[in-house]
Order: structure tokens, then C-alpha cells, then sequence
């Protein structure tokens, strides 16, 4: 893998620390009016998701990071993996519950997810922003309320609770905002 | 990759450019009425900035003269020749330069920028700062209100933000404040030089406290960042150097001028040896300083103030691209 000076740091850039991979969030050069000049830099573990500070003396290299985003189809879960399979390649790989996380809870099988690969092997999986979901699960609600205030929480066939209108029944296909969690309307299938 | 159409305006507002001009005027004025001579030096020279922490851009010129195919090196401040006009028996000078040091760039690094640099004779580094604040404040009288000029030693700084005595620490002792502050040291710092730690610690944690509403000067330097200061005898010896800022912002650099040609001719010695342990590139020393050195230097005090960083501060603003019309993405 390239290695990066200082003076090639940017933000978006990924580079190692301690045996991890990070993107750079921030770099700042300082220097004191004489003497040895520094890049500060904010860096977000990919793995984790923490930002944390480091310092380089200016000129100084880190190693990049063999970290890619694709866009995979999500095929089927296993009960341990969640496999995906590139459309193009038809190649197929497997995440496991680190890489997945949160994201589980909005796996449909054949959406397109996207896939932060660190060394070839899944680091982080992000759903689609829209998911469209069928629920499986919700209290019936009152007949003819259609206020839409309150709503009530109902359980999505991906496993997801998101809160709905009152008006939404069990058995509705709904579409669901995942970077919120938020219920957007209702789909006719 | 999609192409800013944008990019040949100016980044600064055309006010901050009217801003530039007037400070200038009055930067002119202020120096008219006391008596200082403005005067223009060469952007070229033979020798370089021999500084391990300063990168000069050179370039070869190729012409008739004397100075055929030899490298040229863009200065990196205009000390040197300006000290060759004053043992020349010019007094007291001033001057603008645009000055360029490679390797510096961010919010408030630009490799070209202008220097407004003058020098007393007859003034020690003590009353130079008097003038400096004077200057300052009038230049920013009708933009910012500041409080009383502050003075505090470099130990003082010290004491007062890391809580230990920067003369006498270790780097063992720096090395434990910055794991303390939550400074993780970064890769390859030395286990035998103290300078960079206390660098690190500067920058890191003070430099921001400094100059809170009002102009903190910083002076007495170890003897170890003298640069081209004058050694004060003592236990330990100090620099007598200063440093201003403003709002955390560093903006201008001070000495009670070194005379002494031999002490000059050691310390270029040591800067290029240490050039050399660290890799980088020689840079020929400035013989015809040493020669002006040897003829006799008027006792005096020189300053160096960025003048964009003034500006940037005047006008209101985070970074130099503010007050720039091209920064260096532009340029």
C-alpha cells in the first residue's frame, strides 16, 4: 500500500494507525513562530466509528489504508453471515455481526447496500437510505383516525420498530427512511 | 472530476483587499512620522535560510553576469540584506517583502506572504516590543478593542498553561505532560532533544491561550531557539527574542540583534549541521551577512509581522484566504 507525507493529507484520505484504519476528518499545519512544524489531524476509526486526534511532525508518512466502498446486493443471512454478492462480478462475500451492527435491522434480501471493505474483507454495511418493507406486526389503531399525531410503533418484516400513523395497518408495505429510522408514507404493492 | 468555475476570482472580498491597502497606508504613515527609512532588498540571493525548520525555493538563473547557471534562493524573510544596509549605516529601516517558504500551507500558512519587517537602532528587544504594540493597536484601533498589552516570559507561559519550568524539564517530564493533557506524541519525536517536545506543548496548548483580547508578547527564549538573538548571560543564558499574539494567532517574531560575526558564523555551522543529521538539502550560509557582521552591526532590534495574519485578525476572519486575493490553490 502507498504511504502519505503530511503534505498529501486531506480529508477523505484513509491511512493506518495502530493497526486499524481511519479516515482523516481534519488537518490543521501549526508551527510555533520558529522551530518544528506539526499537522494536527482529526482521524474516525472505521472499525469503530470513534474520531480521535493525532499529531505528525510535518513531512512525516502514515501507510494508507486498503479501504474501498462498493455496492453489493444483499442475498441472504444465515443465522451467522449476511452474504452479498457484487452485480457485476456475481462474486459473493460475507459479513458478520461487527460489520453489520445496526444495519441488520434493515436488510431486505436483493436491496443494494453499500460495503466499506478494509483488505477485501467487509468493514462496515450501510442499507439502502430508502428501504420499502411490508409490517409484520402493529396494534390495529382506532377506525377513522387519520390525524396522523402520535402514531404507534409497528414492527418491519427486516425486523426494524419504526413509528407509523395510527392508519397504518399490519400487512401495509411502508417506505422507511434508515438514517433516521423514520416512516415516510405508504407504498401500494 | 467536475471543474470550479469559480476558481479564478480572488478568495478574499474585495472589501478585505480595500482593508489591505489602507492598513498599508497607515502602516506607511506610522513609520513617515518617526523617521524610519522604507527601503527594498532583493527577493533572490545566493544564500538560503539555513534554519532546519525553514524550506527556501530555489531556482537557477541562467543570464549574463556573474551569477550564470548559479542557484538563486527566494528568501525567506529579508533580514539578511536588510542587516547589510544597516552596518551600511542606513538606521533605522523598514520594509514590506513578499517572502516564501516552501512547505507551509493552512489556515494560516500560505508559502508566499507579506512580511512587514523593520528594525531600531539603538532600541533593545524590551523597547521594540513598546513600538510593536503601539503599531499594532493603531492599526486595529477602529476594528478590535484590545486590553493592555501583556508581557510574559516564555517560562511564565510555561508555568502558567503546562505548570512546569521549560528551562529545566526533561523530555521525560514533557514527555509525561503531553500524555496528561491528552496529547498522544506523535511517531518519532527524539528521546535526546527537548525543543520539538516543548514545540509540541506550545503549539498544542498554549499558543491557543495566547493574546485573549489584548496583545500577549513572549520573551526570553531558551538559549537552544535563540535564532539570530542576542544570548543574555544568566543561569540558564536566554534568548532575547519575543514573539506577539493575538487570539492565539502568532503574528510577529522579535530579536535584540546578534552582532557578533563569529557567534552568527557558529550558528549557521550548527543550523547546516543539523540540516545534514536530518536529511535535508544544504543551504550555502549568508557570507556576505557574516562580511556586514564583521564591519560592524549598530546595536539594534528588528521585528518580522505577518502582515496578512494582521490583516486576517483586522478583517474578522478564520483563515488567510480571507484576506488573499490567491492563495496558493489559486495562484
Amino acid at each position: 500500500m502507498a504511504t502519505y507525507s503530511t503534505n498529501e493529507f486531506k480529508s477523505g484520505l484513509k491511512i493506518m494507525l495502530d493497526g486499524d484504519p481511519y479516515a482523516i476528518v481534519e488537518n490543521e499545519f501549526v508551527k510555533p513562530g520558529k522551530g518544528q512544524a506539526f499537522n494536527r489531524v482529526k482521524v474516525r476509526n472505521l472499525k469503530t466509528g470513534r474520531t480521535i486526534e493525532r499529531t505528525f511532525k510535518s513531512g512525516d508518512t502514515a501507510e494508507g489504508a486498503d479501504v474501498m466502498d462498493v455496492e453489493m446486493q444483499y442475498l441472504y443471512n444465515d443465522g451467522e453471515f449476511w452474504h452479498f454478492m457484487d452485480q457485476q462480478s456475481f462474486e459473493q462475500i460475507s459479513a458478520d455481526a461487527n460489520a453489520v451492527g445496526d444495519s441488520g435491522k434493515w436488510m431486505k434480501e436483493n436491496d443494494i447496500c453499500q460495503i466499506t471493505l478494509w483488505n477485501g474483507v467487509p468493514l462496515t454495511v450501510n442499507p439502502p437510505n430508502f428501504i420499502v418493507a411490508k409490517i409484520v406486526e402493529t396494534d390495529p389503531g382506532l377506525k377513522g383516525d387519520t390525524s396522523g399525531g402520535g402514531g404507534k410503533p409497528a414492527t418491519l418484516e427486516t425486523g426494524a420498530v419504526v413509528r407509523v400513523p395510527l392508519f397504518v395497518q399490519t400487512g401495509e408495505v411502508v417506505k422507511v427512511d434508515t438514517r433516521t429510522g423514520e416512516y415516510v408514507s405508504r407504498v401500494k404493492e | 472530476m467536475a471543474i470550479d468555475t469559480d476558481a479564478w476570482r480572488p478568495s478574499a472580498p474585495l472589501a478585505h483587499l480595500r482593508l489591505r491597502a489602507e492598513l498599508l497606508n497607515r502602516t506607511r504613515a506610522f513609520f513617515a512620522a518617526r523617521g524610519v527609512l522604507e527601503v527594498d532588498t532583493p527577493a533572490l540571493s545566493c544564500a538560503g535560510a539555513t534554519d532546519p525548520h525553514l524550506a527556501s525555493f530555489d531556482t537557477v538563473y541562467h543570464g549574463p553576469g556573474p551569477r550564470h547557471g548559479q542557484r538563486l534562493y527566494l528568501h525567506t524573510s529579508p533580514e539578511f540584506p536588510m542587516k547589510r544596509l544597516l552596518a551600511a549605516g542606513s538606521g533605522c529601516i523598514w520594509q514590506l517583502a513578499k517572502v516564501f517558504r516552501d512547505g507551509e500551507a493552512g489556515r494560516r500558512h500560505n508559502p508566499e506572504f507579506s512580511l512587514l519587517e523593520w528594525y531600531r537602532v539603538g532600541f533593545d528587544h524590551r523597547r521594540l516590543m513598546d513600538e510593536v504594540a503601539e503599531l499594532v493597536t493603531a492599526l486595529l484601533a477602529d476594528r478590535r478593542a484590545l486590553g493592555e498589552p501583556e508581557r510574559l516570559s516564555y517560562a511564565g507561559a510555561f508555568v502558567r498553561h503546562c505548570g512546569f519550568d521549560p528551562h529545566r524539564a526533561g523530555v521525560r517530564t514533557l514527555r509525561a505532560v503531553c500524555r496528561e493533557r491528552g496529547i498522544e506524541p506523535p511517531p518519532g519525536m527524539p528521546e535526546d532533544a527537548r525543543d520539538p517536545w516543548l514545540d509540541l506543548l506550545l503549539t498544542h496548548l498554549i499558543e491557543p491561550e495566547l493574546g485573549r483580547g489584548r496583545l500577549t508578547f513572549v520573551y526570553d527564549y531558551p538559549a537552544s531557539q535563540a535564532a539570530l538573538a542576542r544570548l543574555r548571560p544568566g543561569d540558564p543564558p536566554l534568548g532575547e527574542r519575543f514573539e506577539l499574539y493575538l487570539e492565539g494567532v502568532e503574528l510577529a517574531n522579535g530579536f535584540h540583534e546578534l552582532g557578533d560575526a563569529d557567534e552568527q558564523r557558529a550558528r549557521f555551522g550548527a543550523e547546516r549541521a543539523a540540516r545534514a543529521v536530518a536529511g535535508l538539502a544544504d543551504v550555502p550560509a549568508d557570507e556576505a551577512l557574516l562580511q556586514a557582521l564583521a564591519a560592524g552591526l549598530p546595536a539594534c532590534a528588528g521585528v518580522a509581522l505577518g502582515f496578512d495574519r494582521l490583516l486576517m485578525l483586522a478583517a474578522g476572519a478564520g483563515s488567510l484566504a480571507a484576506v488573499m486575493s490567491f492563495p496558493i490553490d489559486r495562484a
